[in-house]
């Protein structure tokens, strides 16, 4: 089975947000960057499924240099293969989907794997538009993943319960927290990465489509309110929430 | 201009999501000037369509097919794109809801075009759409112009007003269409509810427990307070971590993002991933221990108090307001 999983290299979630001075994108001062959180459990589960059906798995990242320090961790886990697709440019979705599909289309690979968003932009969008470019069915937000008999039975998050999709393979599918729990890379892990080679390849530009004209940071909330510092303020409280703000 | 709109039902019931987004499309189509277009794509569905008239559809669009009774990915994508054609919309938009955000970046390629995801607001520039939506968890706003012939955006729920429903009724157009089996490469075998649940996702109270609940034992609490008030559950990452609760009630920047129009934080200390999640939600209560807890800061109301007292006279009161003693 060969399997590939498609990996963004993002700020830490921990991370304060502050705006650039282009008013374009954000302030890199001090930020922490991370493999996208969903991104690991699309790691994991390729891993999972090589460690059952055998197989090897790539991991493809398309972004500048600083990317190698995530696809090194992916490489810690497990992955046999890194690949970055070198550039430096801001993207869309779009073409970020682009990019990633055309390397995709050489490897072809029986499953490809995304985490559900990265959790930078968060458009949720590049897994499924890779997927229709290749011209492959996908299953996006999926939570559990059965891979048997060249089918695959996936079950994905919807609104207040789960839906069972039977797919045929090649498919793309994109991960959601709650899939599986990422390992830590092993010591023996580590030392292993540090001399697999990731390979580096060249990506054509593609114009954007939804270009982003400004960042701005949210409107500050005013000033709340503290009612009290016990269980006597709850009709106080209840009050406001009735008569102020009539939500209840 | 011509807007087409896709209007998720599910057992036959348009979810509300279809009907802020058709209403988001009028208004925008009265701006621009332009018609609204719905579309409808289920097992049988027909009967439902004109409904849509009393938000601002001028006509819809039905898809109707056994096999469509359950999603497919594959299926649906092929008719809202050949839709979208055959209208020659401009534009193309979609609920955020799991099917909508599903949908939308299938469409997107197959007609070429820009894809906004997860819009708070659409608004018309100088003749021109611009959608405002939050990035990195809505710790930032940007601002998008899609700028392909054919666009599309995704709504999120809750955000965009419905309205009240008119009385107009929207004519009904069955789409003629041309399903291969590959369209059904990949098709819903089950749906399984979660044991009649609301989900977070979709609720417009929500009242969620942190660490400050001590254990899994005392959510509880939190189940009666969300009963009275009519709400969901919902779970700081710290708790879902811990495995108190399952990941489906996590409200952050990786769980869910959510803008109900009342939002109880208790025993939540409000990490910045949590806040990112779920600070642009209406009204925010806040009930925590630590004064200096960062939740006071986005909260419109607090207790600074202990949850284990606060809470249950919470409770309480909801229920003698609405009389459900």
């Amino acid at each position: 089975m060969k399997l590939a999983v498609c990996m963004n290299h993002v700020p830490d979630t921990a991370t304060k947000i502050n705006v650039a001075a282009d008013g374009m994108t954000i302030d890199k001062t001090g930020v922490t960057y991370v493999i996208s959180p969903y991104d690991e459990f699309a790691i994991e589960e390729c891993l999972r499924i090589k460690e059952k059906s055998g197989g090897d798995v790539t991991v493809v990242s398309l972004g500048g240099d600083a990317h190698k320090e995530s696809l090194r961790k992916a490489l810690a886990m497990g992955v046999d293969k890194a690949v970055l697709l070198k550039d430096d440019s801001v993207r869309d979705s779009f073409a970020v989907a682009r990019g990633l599909a055309d390397y995709l289309k050489e490897l072809a690979p029986d499953i490809v794997f995304f985490g559900k968003q990265s959790v930078d932009y968060d458009n949720g969008a590049i897994g499924v538009m890779v997927a229709e470019m290749l011209g492959l069915p996908s299953v996006s937000v999926v939570v559990k993943l059965e891979v048997a008999g060249g089918k695959a039975v996936a079950e994905r998050e919807i609104e207040g319960g789960r839906e069972v999709l039977e797919t045929t393979l090649p498919a793309v599918f994109t991960a959601q927290k709650g899939l599986n729990e990422p390992r830590y890379p092993s010591l023996k892990g580590i030392m292993a990465a540090k001399s697999k080679p990731i390979e580096e390849k060249p990506v054509a530009a593609v114009p954007a489509k939804a270009a982003a004209s400004g960042m701005q940071k949210p409107p500050a909330k005013p000033a709340g309110k503290i009612v009290g510092t016990d269980a006597s303020a709850v009709p106080e409280l209840v009050r406001l929430l009735h008569e102020e703000a009539k939500v209840i | 201009m011509k807007i087409l709109v896709f209007a998720e039902q599910r057992d036959n019931k348009f979810k509300k999501p279809a009907f802020e987004a058709v209403r988001a499309a009028r208004t925008i189509a009265d701006q621009l000037g332009g018609e609204v277009i719905g579309l409808v794509v289920g097992g049988a569905v027909q009967s439902i369509a004109p409904a849509l008239g009393g938000y601002g559809a001028a006509k819809v669009a039905v898809a109707e097919d056994a096999r469509l009774a359950m999603y497919s990915p594959t299926a649906y994508a092929s008719i809202i794109a050949a839709a979208a054609t055959a209208e020659q919309a401009g534009v193309v938009i979609f609920p955020a809801t799991a099917m909508g955000k599903d949908l939308a970046p299938r469409v997107a390629v197959k007609l070429d075009a820009g894809l906004a995801s997860d819009c708070i607001a659409l608004n018309v520039e100088g003749g021109e759409m611009v959608a405002s939506r939050p990035v990195y968890a809505g710790k930032a706003l940007t601002s998008v112009k899609v700028a392909s012939a054919v666009k599309v955006f995704t709504l999120r729920p809750n955000v965009f007003s419905a309205g009240e429903a008119g009385s107009a009724v929207a004519p009904v157009e069955k789409m003629t269409l041309a399903l291969s089996d590959r369209d059904f490469a990949c098709v819903v075998k089950e749906v399984k509810q979660s044991s009649g649940k609301l989900d977070v996702a979709e609720a417009d109270i929500i009242v969620t427990g942190g660490r400050g609940m001590k254990g899994p034992e005392h959510f509880a609490l939190i189940e009666q307070l969300a009963d009275a008030v009519g709400g969901a559950v919902g779970a700081s990452r710290a708790v879902v971590d811990a495995g108190w609760r399952p990941h489906e009630e996590q409200v952050g920047q990786t769980g869910k993002t959510v803008s109900p129009s009342l939002y109880i934080a208790v025993g939540v200390s409000g990490a910045i991933q949590h806040l990112a999640g779920m600070s642009s939600s209406k009204y925010i209560v806040a009930i925590n221990k630590d004064k200096d807890a960062p939740i006071f800061q986005v909260a419109t109301y607090g207790i600074v108090g202990d949850a284990f007292e606060v809470v249950p006279a919470f409770t309480a009161e909801v229920k003698k307001l609405l009389g459900k003693n």
